[in-house]
């Protein structure tokens, strides 16, 4: 990880306290050498992140607030007018952020927990209980996630958790083949062994030994699934079945509106309300790609591709 | 026996299981209902007969292997069974077999992924062999670029697009895709332009990238630098030496791009309003309708499981080194 390289000369050693850069000092340098894609797209995730978190404060208007007048044109009191109860969008787009943003950030955490601490366990097992999870995950896989997980909406119904619920355990299956697949290399380190023979524990080994080397891959793997199950909610709640009213969420915000793009020659502006929503979900997932692969890049050679 | 034909039987094997365990988790999914919905699907004001009658058909009072082998018969048979919707507290059962609901959309879902298929992968394997034998040139960027921001936006947001601009500001294509099976082929094909569109911007995103990775890294195979290195001349090089052995990964990228189409047909055909199996799914699923969600996810697995497994035999035929065992 910390590849400065600094021009070896015994003298210097010798006469010189050397000075570590501190962790800040690191990550500034390595910022500056970073892509401009990687630039453009770690500060759209940070305003994602400043809207989300101050959403009450940013937002004119509440998020289920609704006035006289709907599907109220652009301009005015409603920056983008109103939706077809005449809920404010704007304010609705910035909530939107919070709800679709915080919920998929929580699937995404749920699916790494699980996929992640059965992957290790699988690993450092390689037995039966490997072969049973991982013959299981195969299954799993066999079918379509979105297929899958519509089935399983039809049956325990569309609440909020149960969707975190369902597309976590759908999604953790490619978390558990990749932290598994980069475990298996490490499992047979003699660091481990000798850490087994001390006598240590399971959890202990897995979090101190295993965990650390096996972070990069995950990390990126993370902002990977991130912006997957993102798009899958969106795709979910945009077919009515996933976040259900009258929370804010980008995907139904697309539904509801979509209605409006037959006006465009009338109404451009109102006719590319839906749209909004949208682009804001495609700009998301470009700039969390663009950061990934930069990471990618830059941690390890994963990736050839860029 | 030939080692090919034994590596192809394991392989269509495995397929059978894997297609048996998928059919048993989307058979369990009924028994995982929670509480009694013989009265959720009845209403209310259902009698006791009636809900007695209902659980009786579904065979409810019968323990859950027998009703397994029941409904794998009918469905090997083509009896999915008969939709919920339609019942009516009275008794009165105006269901339609699930088989009369799935029957004239599934061609034109396959209508749809087709016509997408017929577009997307000869284009996107000249883009992807392109970019990959012209790499890191504008070109290749340009496309590079193109196509990861085409991968990282949802399905909805191309489609809206595409109807903005080619429906509405210039409407030279509907944005409904009403078909039915009478029209003819010309009007047919006029009114899927639009969804057959979106999807080919989308499969065409992932195919290209993934052929250009799986070439790039085949044409950095030391055989091939030998053969650049004796100076084998380059067609030649792409000819003989590595194709014969792209013919694998380049069939897994159609497959897997195939397969992922079925699965973004759904959205594409909400949005469309186009008549298939994906519409017909998110309906039920939204009504709750489990016969015709059952019916529809194995369609889908069914499809999905097939291509993996045909771009796995077709794999295992072209690879050169099971051809011509030692």
């Amino acid at each position: 990880m910390s590849e400065e390289e600094q021009t070896y000369s015994a003298s210097g050693e010798v006469g010189q306290v050397r000075q570590r850069r501190t962790r800040v000092q690191r990550s500034i340098i390595e910022l500056k050498k970073a892509p401009p894609t990687a630039l453009f797209g770690m500060v759209v995730v940070l305003i994602y992140a400043f809207v989300a978190i101050f959403a009450p404060l940013v937002a004119p208007y509440g998020e289920a607030e609704i006035f006289a007048q709907p599907y109220a044109p652009w301009g005015g009191e409603h920056r983008f007018g109103t939706d077809q109860i005449g809920r404010d969008i704007y304010s609705r787009l910035i909530y939107g952020a919070r709800n679709t943003i915080g919920i998929a950030l929580m699937t995404t955490f749920l699916s790494f927990a699980i996929g992640g601490s059965l992957g290790l366990i699988a690993a450092i097992n390689q037995s039966w209980l490997d072969q049973f999870l991982s013959r299981f995950v195969d299954v799993l896989m066999a079918i379509p996630s979105l297929i899958f997980a519509l089935m399983l909406l039809s049956i325990f119904g569309s609440s909020t958790w149960g969707l975190i619920l369902i597309i976590a355990v759908l999604d953790s299956t490619r978390v558990f083949r990749l932290t598994r697949a980069v475990s298996l290399g490490v499992v047979v380190m003699e660091y481990v062994e000798a850490a087994h023979l001390r006598g240590e524990k399971i959890g202990w080994v897995m979090r101190k030994e295993i965990l650390p080397n096996i972070m990069p891959p995950l990390v990126a793997e993370f902002g990977l699934r991130f912006s997957f199950v993102f798009l899958a909610i969106a795709a979910l709640s945009f077919l009515g079945v996933g976040i259900q009213p009258p929370t804010a969420d980008w995907g139904s915000m697309v539904r509801d509106n979509a209605s409006l793009i037959q006006f465009a020659q009338y109404d451009f502006k109102g006719a590319i309300t839906p749209l909004l929503p949208a682009g804001a979900i495609a700009l998301l997932t470009v700039a969390v790609n663009f950061v990934v692969d930069w990471f990618l890049h830059k941690t390890s050679g994963l990736r050839d591709e860029h | 026996m030939h080692p090919i034909v034994k590596t192809i039987l394991q392989r269509l094997l495995l397929g059978l299981f894997t297609l048996f365990l998928v059919s048993l988790i989307i058979f369990s999914s009924i028994e995982m209902l929670p509480g009694d919905f013989g009265e959720a699907v009845l209403g209310q004001a259902a009698t006791e007969e009636t809900v007695a009658a209902f659980r009786r058909e579904l065979g409810l009072d019968q323990p859950a292997w027998q009703r397994y082998l029941g409904w794998v018969g009918g469905v090997i048979q083509g009896d999915f069974g008969t939709s919920f919707s339609g019942r009516a507290a009275s008794g009165v059962d105006r269901s339609r077999a699930v088989v009369d609901l799935i029957g004239p959309r599934l061609s034109n879902t396959l209508f749809l992924a087709s016509m997408t298929a017929l577009i997307a992968v000869p284009l996107s394997l000249f883009l992807g062999i392109s970019a990959a034998l012209y790499r890191n040139s504008v070109y290749d960027r340009v496309v590079n670029a193109a196509t990861l921001t085409t991968i990282a936006t949802p399905e909805f947001f191309v489609a809206y697009i595409l109807i903005l601009f080619f429906a509405t500001l210039y409407p030279w294509f509907p944005s409904l895709a009403n078909v039915d099976g009478n029209m003819a082929l010309g009007e047919k094909l006029y009114k899927t332009a639009l969804p057959a569109l979106t999807l080919t911007l989308v499969i065409t995103a992932h195919m290209m990238r993934m052929t250009r990775a799986a070439i790039i890294n085949l044409l950095a195979s030391p055989y091939i630098e030998m053969a650049r290195l004796k100076g084998v001349s380059s067609s030649r090089i792409i000819l003989k030496h590595a194709l014969p052995n792209a013919w694998a990964p380049i069939t897994t990228v159609i497959a897997f791009n195939l397969a992922y189409l079925v699965v973004g047909v759904v959205v594409v055909e909400v949005v469309f309003v186009y008549p298939g199996v994906g519409q017909l799914m998110v309906d039920a699923v939204r009504t709750r309708d489990i016969p015709v969600v059952q019916a529809c996810a194995l369609f889908f697995a069914f499809t999905y499981i097939l291509l993996n497994l045909i771009a796995d035999v077709i794999g295992i035929i072209t690879n050169p080194r099971i051809l011509h065992p030692r």
